[in-house]
């Protein structure tokens, strides 16, 4: 119960925050923005914003220096050393410090609230799971405990339910992969939650590295047979495969849609959910009424609990159609009358 | 769209953070887990299929006891039978050794009464003949001492002879 009230009171600062920095007229519209996109400091709280290091590669030339530097005292974006910040991107300024918009050869590498948050969820990964391998290793055999209790089941269930249901005799080698993914996302999903967290599994740049990575492995991993269902697809009339090659064609486009459909998934649902929170918390300022707080707080309330899940529920789902996809790219089909109908083959 | 464009920085960080992580949770976390969770599966199924043997192996253990009872018992049954058996031919063979040493003494007593009894009878026998002839002697001296007596004897025998 602390925890929860922690929790929405800390959305109702950021949300006070947002609008008082507004001067004066509130735009949830903005503020949503502001909340699911990333940006070069990180807010925990009103006053407490920790600006965060700004990493630049101008024409082989690398710049570095803190974000603060975009700010002058009366919180108003300046230029800093020929560089502007504007809406949520750095340009390289002219000498009157506007932006110079067709401007090449910036590569912007600076550690944004979304890379700082991954470097937390790194650590807390770190953390958690080599004290887990550490207490396998000194209780061996034993019965799990404490923190090794909670996640050996989580582990097991990937293992048996996901990797060794989907993948088949060949699912040890990508036990590491579908762990990894499973508990990035989900750890990631939950510090998403956190109030003042970043929308780190919301951004399409991670889901895009996250799915680009389960594409890359399936395709790497595609036995004959998985090819053969690709370029020559058994039980398909032959002018449809060499005379107008549309099956080839539509398998191909296949390979790249279920990675696609993964990326999409992951980064819409988690930014739909942050949005719906913050929208229903912004109802409270459009109105303009203390009375619609307590429906607001508790739609809001329930919205975290569904979240909650959906953090959950969306790691497994992206890892279990990872495993689907490896499982169909090493199945080995016997017969040729198996018309692509085989278990994980086709989705 | 800012939301659905892809920032070049981010992609760079998430690639590189996640292949870190990829690797050195795969090395330090996922492999020593894994492995701790086959060979403890392993150690678990062991332990239960030993488990399983040593049951059946007292089962095993329990019958071949039940067995060995139940020859012990029957060989006791036989022992004891065997013994009541000679001790009944044992004291039945006394019986009949001492019945037969009885009826055979019984006999050597009677001969040896027998025996006695003949002994006596002769000489009472031997007695009485010497007796006779002793009194026959007194008597004939006694008569043979007048000529008289000594005509008519012979003529006693004289008649005898003649007769016969």
């Amino acid at each position: 119960m602390k925890k929860l009230f922690i929790l929405l009171f800390s959305f109702l600062t950021i949300t006070a925050n947002a609008a008082s920095s507004e001067g004066g007229e509130f735009k949830p519209g903005d503020m949503i923005t502001h909340h699911i996109a990333d940006d070069y400091s990180w807010h925990f709280a009103d006053g407490a914003v920790l600006y965060l290091p700004v990493i630049l590669i101008d024409n082989g030339q690398f710049v570095s220096f803190s974000s603060s530097n975009f700010y002058n005292e009366n919180h108003e974006l300046v230029p800093y050393r020929g560089y502007k910040m504007e809406h949520g991107h750095i340009y390289k300024a002219n000498e009157a410090g506007e932006p110079i918009a067709d401007y090449s050869g910036l590569y912007d590498f600076s550690i944004t609230k979304n890379v700082a948050s991954m470097f937390v969820s790194v650590a807390l990964l770190f953390f958690v799971f080599f004290s887990i391998a550490g207490s396998y290793k000194k209780n061996a055999g034993k019965a799990p405990r404490g923190m090794q209790s909670f996640f050996e089941p989580i582990i097991i269930f990937i293992r048996d339910e996901i990797a060794k249901a989907n993948i088949g005799p060949k699912y040890e080698r990508y036990m590491p992969y579908l762990l990894t993914i499973f508990f990035f996302i989900w750890f990631n999903n939950l510090l998403g939650l956190m109030p003042g967290g970043a929308n780190l599994t919301g951004n399409i740049a991670v889901t895009l590295v996250l799915a680009t990575m389960t594409l890359l492995i399936t395709v790497f991993s595609g036995n004959k047979s998985y090819w053969g269902h690709i370029f020559n697809t058994p039980g398909v009339p032959w002018w449809l495969k060499w005379g107008i090659p549309i099956m080839p064609v539509v398998e191909l486009i296949g390979i790249f849609t279920k990675p696609f459909s993964l990326m999409v998934r992951l980064f819409a649902n988690i930014t739909a959910g942050h949005i719906i929170i913050l929208s229903l918390f912004s109802l409270i300022f459009i109105f303009q009424s203390v009375a619609v707080g307590p429906l607001s707080v508790a739609f809001a309330t329930f919205m975290n609990f569904l979240e909650l899940f959906v953090a959950l529920l969306q790691a497994y789902i992206f890892t279990l159609l990872s495993a689907m996809y490896f499982g169909g790219a090493v199945e080995e089909h016997d017969h040729v009358s198996d018309l692509g109908h085989g278990e994980g083959a086709h989705h | 769209m800012d939301l659905v464009t892809p920032n070049f920085g981010l992609i760079f960080w998430q690639l590189v953070t996640f292949l870190i992580v990829l690797f050195l949770l795969t090395k330090f976390a996922w492999k020593p887990i894994m492995n701790a969770l086959r060979e403890r599966e392993a150690s678990i199924e062991n332990a239960l299929s030993a488990a399983e043997k040593a049951k059946l192996e007292m089962q095993g253990l329990k019958a071949e006891n039940e067995k060995l009872l139940a020859e012990a018992r029957m060989e006791r049954d036989k022992i004891l039978k065997e013994a009541s058996e000679a001790g009944n031919t044992l004291v039945e063979n006394a019986r009949n050794k001492a019945n037969e040493e009885g009826s055979r003494m019984i006999a050597q007593a009677r001969e040896a009464i027998e025996n006695e009894k003949l002994a006596a009878i002769t000489e009472v026998k031997n007695m009485a003949a010497a007796l006779s002839v002793d009194i026959a002697e007194r008597i004939l001296r006694k008569e043979l001492s007048d000529k008289q007596a000594q005509q008519e004897l012979a003529q006693d025998y004289l008649r005898e002879v003649t007769l016969n």
